[in-house]
């Protein structure tokens, strides 16, 4: 009886379904850098923008609008760290480059080791909020009790939203220590 | 006929019966002997399951704690949901379809037997590895069916690597399963059934088996990053490594929600066999019913999100999640609307797998509604993670899914065992079942709404008398399908003796060219579809 079947299913046909699991289960893992790009391009999520320095146009400064930045620093569980901005708000015209600084401090007496996370909010600033110098694009070495000043430049660029009035960037250390 | 009896090939095995004893089962490769198997295994699979939903209303049956610590009913919440989905609700469909597609279309059997086998004999391993981790130190999964990071990744227990392996198991059955649908339908209907006069039942069958292959993968996708989050140093689900938690519910998802529709589609089939049986008058709208089916399927894969409004997704995203989902009720309405119509001025009986399907259209009805409620995306911040969806979801998968099956087993069960049930007690458990059903959900959506969360083991006091009359339904309704199983012994025992046609107003192959009981090697001469 079996050999009735081998003759009427189409070995191509056979291929072309077992295809489509193997094809899925790949897009499955696409869609994790599907899923930055796709926030990268929106700013959704809270993904901030990078630009060169040598890009900004100061001419451009809009003197006209004032945005108010507040700053939040947080460390997760098993960091043993103080961090803190040393300013917490910031007035800022749109088109200008400006600078913030955070610092952090090792309550520990040994050496750690670990990465930051920033947040925009709201999301539809995200985009507009672009960094040319950031501690968020290296990892950071503390030695045991060691204070850092940590500095970070940032400018929004004029097409921001006029609803937007307020933007709130978080920073989040996160341990890279093993275990 | 003749020829067949004439020849002494080699490979003329066409008169032989089932082998004898326990081997029978383990190396089949016959659709109906997998199909029992399916079946009985889904039923088990019901009663467990419903068990761990008792443990659940007993603990819920008052505030305060009484009879398990939170863990452990964070464990039971966990199990349930999983045991129902992919252990009664999937396989019970799959046993459907093996038992009926071959009979519907014609064919002597599954397109690829051996397959067959293999893909219903993965289950057992796959579910006892997921409830082995029930006995294992610091339990087994509570982190709910959804198994969110970081619960299920950085601060899962340690038995979750076997609820891991469960889930990929399963999902090769399922796989594979779905592939023995697809072939044995495009390749194996009698001559003369285009794909235009297949039974509803295997078109939605047909479309469902396509959504299983391209989701599950993508579950199997998630698990896998899950695994390697958890032991392998990735990071696809930690913030602290540039993974991000939320992109775990967009690929979750992107599989849970074609995943609720392959649990419905097949009952949208069966109801559409039935109801037209009892009206005595051909299904309303034969193609608008496919179509819908095929945009119901297409448009399950742009929905996702509604799941997840309360992540902070944009406005822009919620509205087009929202709009998207709202579009589902057209297609869905279609079908109620044809079943309606089919029964309009039909003249009507109902025995009991009509009262099974009739109950199913009204109360999915009641859950498709709340289901609308739910997708309007600033009312749902307000119910989300409450019991108005714990009410919603079990009106569309208990009231929907498991009714559909139950209809379905008391129309076909003549056909299987060419034994009728006894009318009266399929109508006792009809009425048992839907009065309990609604004493044990309808008062959730009235929780749900007052602001209980779901997936807790104790509650204000407010919610007291909700709560108990809620689980005063609970008890009855799992003892209503203890009564099932006798009822299912005793009519496989014996009973009156089915007729081939079984119902008066059957149509179909399996019950217009075939004796009851189906021989166990049917169709081996296809027959002529005109």
């Amino acid at each position: 009886m079996s050999n009735v079947f081998k003759k009427i299913i189409p070995r191509s046909q056979m291929i072309k379904i077992c295809l489509v699991p193997v094809f899925m289960f790949g897009f499955g893992f696409a869609m994790v850098p599907l899923y930055d790009v796709l926030c990268d391009i929106t700013g959704l999520n809270g993904k901030t923008g990078r630009v060169e320095a040598s890009m900004i146009d100061e001419s451009d400064v809009d003197r006209s609008r004032t945005i108010e930045v507040r700053f939040l620093a947080n460390t997760t569980a098993g960091l043993p760290w103080s961090f803190e901005p040393l300013v917490t708000k910031m007035d800022v015209h749109p088109g200008q480059l400006y600078e913030a600084i955070y610092r952090v401090r090792s309550t520990t007496d040994r050496e750690t080791k670990g990465q930051a996370i920033p947040s925009v909010s709201p999301g539809i600033a995200a985009q507009h909020f672009n960094k040319t110098v950031c501690f968020c694009f290296n990892d950071q070495n503390l030695a045991g009790f060691e204070t850092r000043d940590m500095p970070l430049k940032f400018i929004i660029s004029n097409g921001i939203s006029d609803k937007v009035e307020q933007i709130t960037l978080s920073y989040t250390f996160f341990s890279l220590d093993k275990g | 006929m003749t020829n067949a009896t004439t020849t002494t090939d080699h490979d003329d095995h066409d008169d032989h019966g089932p082998a004898y004893g326990l081997s029978r089962w383990i190396t089949t490769t016959n659709h109906k002997d997998i199909g029992t198997l399916y079946l009985w295994f889904s039923f088990i699979m019901l009663l467990t399951g419903g068990s761990f939903a008792m443990v659940i209303r007993a603990e819920l049956f008052q505030p305060g704690l009484q009879f398990v610590e939170p863990h452990f009913f964070n464990q039971m919440t966990t199990m349930h949901g999983l045991i129902m989905v992919f252990g009664a609700i999937m396989p019970a469909f799959v046993g459907l379809a093996n038992w009926m597609l071959p009979l519907m279309i014609g064919a002597p059997d599954m397109a690829l037997p051996r397959m067959n086998n293999w893909s219903f004999w993965i289950l057992p391993f796959a579910f006892s590895m997921l409830l082995s981790s029930l006995f294992m130190e610091g339990g087994g999964p509570a982190f709910g069916w959804t198994f969110y990071a970081p619960l299920s990744t950085t601060y899962a227990p340690a038995s979750t690597d076997f609820f891991i392996f469960g889930v990929h198991l399963m999902g090769i059955s399922s796989v594979m399963g779905a592939i023995n649908v697809i072939a044995t339908i495009l390749n194996m209907r009698a001559p003369g059934m285009t794909l235009m006069k297949m039974p509803l039942f295997v078109w939605t069958w047909l479309i469902t088996a396509y959504l299983l292959i391209a989701v599950m993968p993508v579950l199997a996708g998630a698990v896998t990053m899950m695994l390697t989050d958890r032991h392998f140093g990735t990071s696809f689900f930690d913030a602290a490594g540039g993974g991000d938690p939320v992109m775990f519910q967009h690929i979750f998802w992107f599989f849970g929600h074609p995943e609720v529709y392959i649990m419905i589609l097949p009952a949208f089939g069966i109801i559409s066999a039935i109801v037209p049986t009892f009206a005595r008058k051909p299904l309303f709208g034969y193609s608008s019913m496919v179509y819908a089916t095929g945009s119901i399927a297409i448009l399950s894969f742009m929905v996702w999100a509604h799941h997840m409004f309360t992540t902070g997704m944009p406005v822009a995203g919620e509205l087009y999640f929202m709009y998207a989902t709202i579009l589902i009720s057209i297609p869905t309405g279609v079908k109620v609307f044809n079943w309606v119509t089919t029964m309009w001025r039909g003249s009507m009986t109902f025995e009991t797998p009509m009262l099974w399907a009739l109950g199913f259209i009204v109360m999915f009805t009641i859950g498709g509604l709340s289901g609308l409620m739910l997708g309007v995306a600033p009312v749902d911040t307000q119910y989300h993670d409450t019991y108005f969806v714990v009410a919603h979801f079990h009106y569309v998968l208990v009231t929907g899914a498991l009714y559909s099956i139950i209809a379905a087993y008391y129309y076909w069960v003549p056909k299987w065992t060419g034994n009728m049930y006894n009318e009266t007690l399929g109508k006792i458990h009809f009425w048992w079942s839907t009065i309990a059903v609604n004493v044990l959900f309808f008062p959730q959506h009235f929780l749900g709404l007052a602001g209980m969360p779901r997936r807790i083991p104790d509650y204000a006091l407010q919610f007291a008398e909700f709560n108990m009359i809620s689980s005063i339904g609970g008890f009855c309704f799992g003892l209503a399908q203890v009564f099932f199983l006798f009822i299912i012994v005793k009519t496989i025992k014996g009973g009156k003796k089915a007729t081939d046609i079984v119902w008066e107003g059957a149509t179909g192959l399996e019950f217009e060219e075939l004796p009851s009981p189906a021989p166990y090697h049917s169709f081996n001469t296809a027959p002529e579809v005109k």
